[in-house]
């Protein structure tokens, strides 16, 4: 008998949920500060499959230095991100990112 | 004990997922920050329940602790213009896009759930050890070595990109202007009889 929040499918599907919720923020948000938590959602959402999938073949670890390395680079993207946003925002006063249209023309 | 066990996956589901909607539907980011906040904090109690104590340890202090704070840094420096007014709507495209993906992931999610003849897939046992720091670091430091190293050059290239970008022109003062006499810049000291009463400070050290 397997219950609720112990079979590898409820938590895959709660990292789908949360990927699903952090795609459709970046792609309906056009707060540049918005699409970068969506971003950081779409990465928590992965590192959690690589976690349960590491859980289900309990033998090695690599899952989990893997979302450890996720974490790393999200946390460097996080930082560029906010200060490409910062410049964004000193060049047009605006944080939407749909008025970063110089090279559109 | 089971019970306790359902109710803590439930409640830590429910905390990830109505954060992360909370990040996507509010239009103050400070909100979105703090609904980033609960849903972090909420995949850290997932962690917990997968016996991943090292990851839900570094979720707490790197995603909580650094990067949430990040962003309520910046949301409080643009201060007001950080998203308080109406945002336009998006264009059909983008709407079309993202209502294919929901759709398309709600569709695998539903496959997920559909009653199979093998059942759902079982955890099984805890090995001793498992996801504790030593079973980490010890993958990390010989298995994962390149990576980790590699991982703090990115990290340095992080730092040093982000103070570049977010720097920004005429905050740093300019520097001032070189010595206009060569002679003392050559020589670091007064050679002209011009300068034998000036002290050998500023200019002619320079």
């Amino acid at each position: 008998m397997i219950v609720f929040g112990d079979a590898a499918e409820h938590f895959v599907l709660v990292a789908a949920a949360l990927f699903t919720i952090g795609a459709v923020g970046f792609l309906v948000r056009r707060n540049v500060l918005v699409q970068l938590m969506s971003i950081e959602l779409m990465l928590n959402a992965a590192n959690l499959a690589l976690v349960s999938y590491n859980r289900l073949h309990a033998t090695e670890m690599t899952g989990h230095v893997f979302a450890f390395f996720v974490i790393a680079v999200a946390a460097a993207e996080a930082s560029v991100g906010l200060a490409i946003a910062l410049t964004f925002y000193r060049l047009r006063s605006s944080v939407y990112s749909d008025e970063a249209d110089t090279l559109r023309h | 004990m089971i019970l306790a066990g359902i109710v803590y996956f439930a409640v830590c589901a429910l905390v990830v997922l109505l954060g992360a909607v909370g990040v996507v539907a509010s239009r103050d980011p400070i909100r979105s920050a703090v609904s980033l906040l609960a849903s972090i904090l909420g995949v850290a109690g997932l962690y917990l329940k997968l016996s991943a104590e090292f990851l839900a340890a570094i979720q707490v202090i790197v995603y909580a602790g650094a990067v949430v704070v990040l962003f309520v840094f910046v949301i409080m420096l643009l201060g007001p213009d950080a998203g308080s007014r109406v945002e336009p709507s998006r264009a059909r495209p983008s709407r079309v896009v993202g209502a294919v993906v929901a759709a398309a992931v709600a569709l695998a999610a539903v496959l997920l759930l559909l009653p199979r003849d093998h059942g759902l897939t079982s955890f099984g046992e805890v090995p001793a050890g498992f996801g504790g720091i030593e079973a980490v670091g010890g993958h990390l430091f010989t298995r994962a070595l390149l990576p980790f190293e590699l991982a703090t050059a990115l990290l340095i290239a992080a730092v040093v990109g982000a103070i570049a970008l977010s720097r920004g022109r005429g905050v740093i003062p300019k520097a001032p202007p070189p010595p206009v006499n060569p002679t003392a810049r050559m020589f670091g000291g007064p050679v002209h009889p011009r300068d034998a009463g000036r002290p050998l400070g500023e200019e002619g050290m320079r």
